[in-house]
């Protein structure tokens, strides 16, 4: 690793995440179940297999138009539970506690934290609290861990996608970095996006229910569509092809976008899952998404293949074609 | 070298300040290289700077682009076909 | 950048690239003097549907690209001095000084603020009125009567923790360097549409008039930059040297006269160093005598060391458009976008970060 300090690009999901993790991280805790580095890890028990997965949460600021960290944890957790076929069976929180805190202010986090696992039907059934001196933490910080049960005949991993498979989404990407980012007042941008956060278990059922075949699930957080379609690129295989004007995105995203010169295939969502499934299962699916929630705006963005393996293709509005790389760090606002 | 994007103004403060809309998004931009800009006008902006006025239909960029394109280039294909 | 598909952006695409075909009747070479330019190229994948006989070259119009690695050093010198507070625009986080980047001094725990508009580095010295503010300003004629108007508001204000690190430069002549040396060969200019809404068409005259050049005044949608191509073969099967706006919708042909009076007013023209091409004469721009007392350059004592190009960097050459990305020893190997070497890589817009990302598909 060249870099030998901390950068916040270290935590911003791109190639320099991924560097942290493999070069660093990776080799002191080297195992089977570890290696295949899923949303969730895949425990076999006898008969049954558990995921597991766990989180840590330091947004800024603690409240943003859609959702707040408490949010976040709940349905983040319980997310990448599901991304492997996952019904979760509990959660853990854990609270890094800032000397000064208002009280009222976590109240309105676990406030939050109540509802979301309303909505996602779990419960919280450990947790612990801290707290650290003034000057740390940013008020709150929030890890969480999360167990689930992967029901019989589920088999849903990064690297089963196979060529032929559909690419399915389910809804516009781009809406909670943009909203966390208009929240954060930085480039005093105004707007009325929400964060999309919300739990995606319920849709997730919902699918394996129509078509257990599912291949792969993935949400994209940081780093965005382009970081997880290359991960599942490279650990499937395969190729991914991408049709620009088939991705979903808001006007107002966009306009964010084209005023920062940021780049929407890069930016975190938190209520978004990709999904990969044989050519003939898609349109019952989709229908199946759709009837959800969740999914009413989902829609085929893509399509694997077997040349190229390992690359992410965009094929463009004007009928050309480019590749999308992941970041190698966080976007910076442009000017050119 | 250049993000310019194309933004309506929807109020003007003092000091050559405005509050632009760009679909949607607001933010606050100075008139100072187009002071003769007025309420309602498009603007094109280049950090928070209006750069230019340009018509209502230019600022719908893509649209006016397609149709004068069409215009222009369509038919003579065609008729060379 | 725009993401509507108006239901036939395809179908208008391809027959502009039918015409451009019918035009290319050997090989071409167009250099698209812009960054933005650049991306817009790769991004819309033009490239990939261009016809074998035309090559597009990126030029010398990425500020962030032609920063010298002593200006970098500069300005982290007086970033690390006690309180000092750096604003700047993202694109320069990443790019490489001698032994650090703005973005690792942040790391290292520097105030460095990334600004949109050259009016909030005002804000921000307003703000913390007991610390000095640096705006280290970089850009072409689109930007410079922004920061013209920042500093004339920071003067206004009495703002004496304000200054400016200016790393401004100019178009045309570098575009006139590059011909004058009568190395590059090229048969015309995507000429930048944004910069032309500023200064417009008359400066770009000596190319037709002089190097007997075809340019084209281009905006950056896709189908922008095929007219633009288009006009430019056009021009070329006429036999015809002439400078003509595509980007009729934002360029005027005299330009924004009050933008220039405002650069004017603030900046006068000095020799500049460009990364790879060396001096230019008059391409850079310095703050007048009457706003002197900003002038980060001399007020900290801190001066300019012009500090040599990495060995093997072919930057130099790639942005005056004699070699491409591939060309270079340290192209995907020693320098990639997460350890560039040079700004050609670190920047989103520079030749070999675009092509690194995008050009792998062609």
């Amino acid at each position: 690793m060249k870099n030998r300090r901390i950068m916040l690009a270290h935590g911003a999901g791109g190639k320099i995440s991924h560097e942290l993790l493999h070069e660093l991280f990776l080799p002191f805790f080297d195992n089977d179940i570890l290696r295949p580095l899923d949303d969730s890890a895949i425990i076999s028990t006898g008969p049954s297999k558990l995921a597991f997965t766990t989180d840590s949460y330091v947004v800024k600021p603690l409240s943003f138009p859609g959702g707040d960290i408490g949010r976040l944890a709940i349905c983040g957790t319980v997310n990448d539970l599901a991304m492997v076929g996952a019904r979760p069976l509990g959660l853990s929180a854990s609270f890094i506690l800032e000397e000064g805190l208002a009280i009222e202010e976590i109240e309105k986090v676990l406030s939050s934290m109540r509802e979301a696992a309303r909505q996602a039907t779990v419960r919280v059934v450990t947790g612990d609290t801290k707290v650290v001196e003034h000057g740390a933490a940013e008020g709150l910080y929030i890890n969480t861990a999360g167990i689930g049960l992967i029901p019989q005949g589920v088999d849903v991993r990064g690297s089963k996608a196979m060529p032929g498979d559909l690419v399915i989404v389910n809804g516009p990407i781009g809406d909670h970095e943009i909203a966390v980012l208009v929240a954060r007042g930085e480039f005093s941008l105004r707007g009325t996006i929400e964060s999309d956060c919300a739990p995606l278990n319920g849709l997730v059922e919902a699918m394996l229910e129509a078509c257990r075949d599912i291949h792969v699930l993935r949400d994209p957080t940081r780093g965005g569509l382009a970081a997880v379609l290359w991960e599942i690129a490279n650990d499937s295989g395969v190729q991914v092809v991408l049709e620009e004007e088939s991705v979903p995105i808001r006007e107002e995203v966009r306009r964010v976008c084209d005023l920062l010169g940021f780049d929407p295939y890069y930016l975190a969502n938190e209520g978004k899952l990709v999904a990969f499934v044989p050519q003939e299962k898609a349109e019952k699916l989709l229908k199946t998404m759709k009837a959800h929630p969740m999914g009413r705006e989902a829609g085929i963005i893509g399509q694997v293949r077997a040349e190229n393996p390992g690359k992410v293709l965009l094929r463009t509005m004007i009928g050309g074609h480019r590749l999308l790389e992941p970041l190698s760090g966080e976007q910076f606002p442009r000017i050119c | 070298m250049c993000l310019a994007i194309p933004g309506k103004i929807v109020s003007i403060k003092e000091n050559y300040l405005a509050e632009a809309d760009f679909g949607g998004v607001r933010r606050e931009v100075s008139l100072m290289l187009c002071p003769e800009v007025k309420v309602g006008d498009y603007v094109l902006v280049h950090v928070s700077f209006a750069i230019q006025q340009i018509g209502e239909e230019e600022a719908l960029e893509t649209l006016k682009l397609f149709e004068e394109i069409e215009e222009h280039h369509l038919e003579t294909v065609e008729k060379a076909e | 950048m725009k993401q509507l598909k108006k239901p036939n952006e395809e179908k208008i695409a391809s027959v502009l690239l039918k015409k451009i075909s019918k035009l290319t009747d050997g090989p071409l070479r167009f250099m698209e003097v812009c960054g933005t330019h650049t991306i817009s190229i790769f991004r819309s994948g033009i490239r990939s549907l261009l016809p074998k006989g035309i090559e597009l070259i990126s030029g010398p119009g990425c500020p962030v690209c032609v920063t010298p690695v002593g200006e970098i050093d500069q300005a982290i010198a007086i970033l690390r001095l006690d309180d000092v507070i750096l604003a700047t625009f993202g694109d320069l986080m990443r790019v490489p000084g001698s032994s650090s980047s703005f973005h690792q001094e942040k790391a290292m725990g520097s105030d460095i603020r990334v600004i949109l508009s050259p009016l909030d580095a005002v804000e921000i010295a307003q703000r913390e009125s007991d610390r000095p503010v640096i705006f280290f300003a970089v850009g072409f004629e689109t930007t410079s009567p922004a920061i013209a108007a920042a500093v004339k508001e920071s003067s206004r204000k009495g703002l004496a923790n304000f200054y400016l690190l200016s790393s401004q430069k100019l178009i045309p002549p570098a575009m006139k360097a590059l011909l004058s040396a009568g190395k590059v060969k090229i048969n015309g200019f995507i000429l930048p549409g944004h910069v032309s809404v500023i200064i417009g068409k008359a400066p770009y005259e000596f190319i037709a008039r002089d190097f007997n050049l075809p340019g084209v005044i281009t905006g950056f949608e896709a189908l922008d930059i095929l007219e633009g191509i288009y006009m430019l073969l056009h021009r070329h099967k006429e036999g015809k040297a002439e400078i003509d706006i595509q980007y009729r919708r934002a360029v005027k042909e005299a330009g924004n006269q009050r933008a220039m009076e405002i650069m004017e007013e603030v900046f006068e023209p000095v020799d500049a160093r460009w990364r790879g091409l060396g001096i230019i004469p008059a391409s850079g721009l310095a703050l007048r005598e009457s706003f002197a007392r900003m002038d980060a350059s001399t007020a900290f004592d801190i001066p300019y060391e012009d500090k040599a190009d990495p060995p093997g960097c072919l930057c130099g050459e790639i942005l005056q458009g004699f070699n491409v990305p591939p060309d270079c020893p340290l192209f995907g190997t020693k320098c990639t976008p997460e350890n560039p070497v040079g700004p050609c890589m670190v920047s989103t817009e520079g030749s070999c970060a675009a092509y690194y990302k995008y050009g792998g598909a062609q």
